[in-house]
């Protein structure tokens, strides 16, 4: 008796993917709308995954996904509010915890260690392999007037101009696949 | 007779975890002629489906892929 043969289902089911048939380029856009530690995880793993497979990426954050690319140790915003917010959203990719089990700050360091000690890439190793991968990442202009982030003080170096919109979906529609994370 | 006498790349990704055997794939495979090969040994299970689909859709070519001990050893050929 011989077993079927057994392979992996693709993703295309899942939800928020969007294929694109009229791809023109062999490229990947991703929207980081999430400044969780597990979905920024999973975004660059997935880029860096992508361009590992020969794939052109573009990565477009918003939102809280901004802190994705933001700068630690910079404190952000010049109105009251604006600093407000800039001091309870301090620090970068060190400072950001998972979606669940956060506890204060407790679940991020229990993470950390766990991950550490598995072997696994952290947040700001799987940044800068994006990087030298030649991943393009952009700043959504209109969080970043909002949340108002300073395009040259507050970012990491390898992020481009701040872009709206239409930049993101110029991006998308070329590409084969759009990931909203 | 040409490739015989290309040497294979050592390449060690023990230890690493996704995505990162993938990505020193990625960077070695670009660092050696077409008709090398690159001999790697990893310890993550998940290279036993990553290797095979990075090679589908790179189209470079999985000449082995095995377990052995608690090790997984595999050899991909560059053909572009």
């Amino acid at each position: 008796m011989s077993l079927p043969n057994i392979t992996t289902l693709a993703t295309e089911n899942m939800l928020q993917v969007s294929k694109n048939e009229n791809a023109t380029k062999n490229k990947t856009t991703m929207i980081i709308c999430s400044g969780d530690m597990d979905k920024v995880m999973a975004g660059y793993i997935i880029a860096t995954g992508a361009a590992a497979m020969g794939m052109e990426v573009t990565m477009f954050f918003t939102f809280w996904g901004l802190k994705a690319i933001q700068k630690s140790g910079q404190l952000t915003g010049k109105s009251l509010m604006g600093r407000m917010l800039g001091f309870m959203n301090r620090g970068g990719l060190d400072a950001i915890g998972p979606s669940r089990l956060n506890m204060g700050g407790m679940g991020r360091w229990m993470f950390k260690k766990m991950m550490k000690s598995k072997g696994v890439a952290s947040l700001n190793e799987l940044y800068d392999t994006a990087v030298e991968l030649g991943v393009k990442m952009m700043p959504c202009q209109m969080s970043m007037d909002v949340m108002e982030f300073d395009p040259k003080m507050d970012f990491k170096d390898n992020v481009t101009e701040p872009v709206g919109v239409a930049a993101m979906l110029e991006e998308a529609k070329e590409s084969k696949f759009t990931l909203f994370i | 007779m040409l490739e015989t006498q290309l040497e294979t790349k050592v390449l060690d990704l023990k230890g690493l975890l996704c995505p990162m055997p993938i990505v020193k794939m990625a960077k070695a495979i670009k660092e050696i002629e077409i008709g090398q090969t690159l001999e790697a040994y990893a310890t993550d299970p998940g290279v036993m489906a990553d290797v095979p689909a990075w090679c589908r859709s790179t189209g470079h070519d999985l000449v082995t892929l095995e377990k052995v001990d608690k090790q997984f050893h595999f050899i991909v050929k560059r053909m572009k």
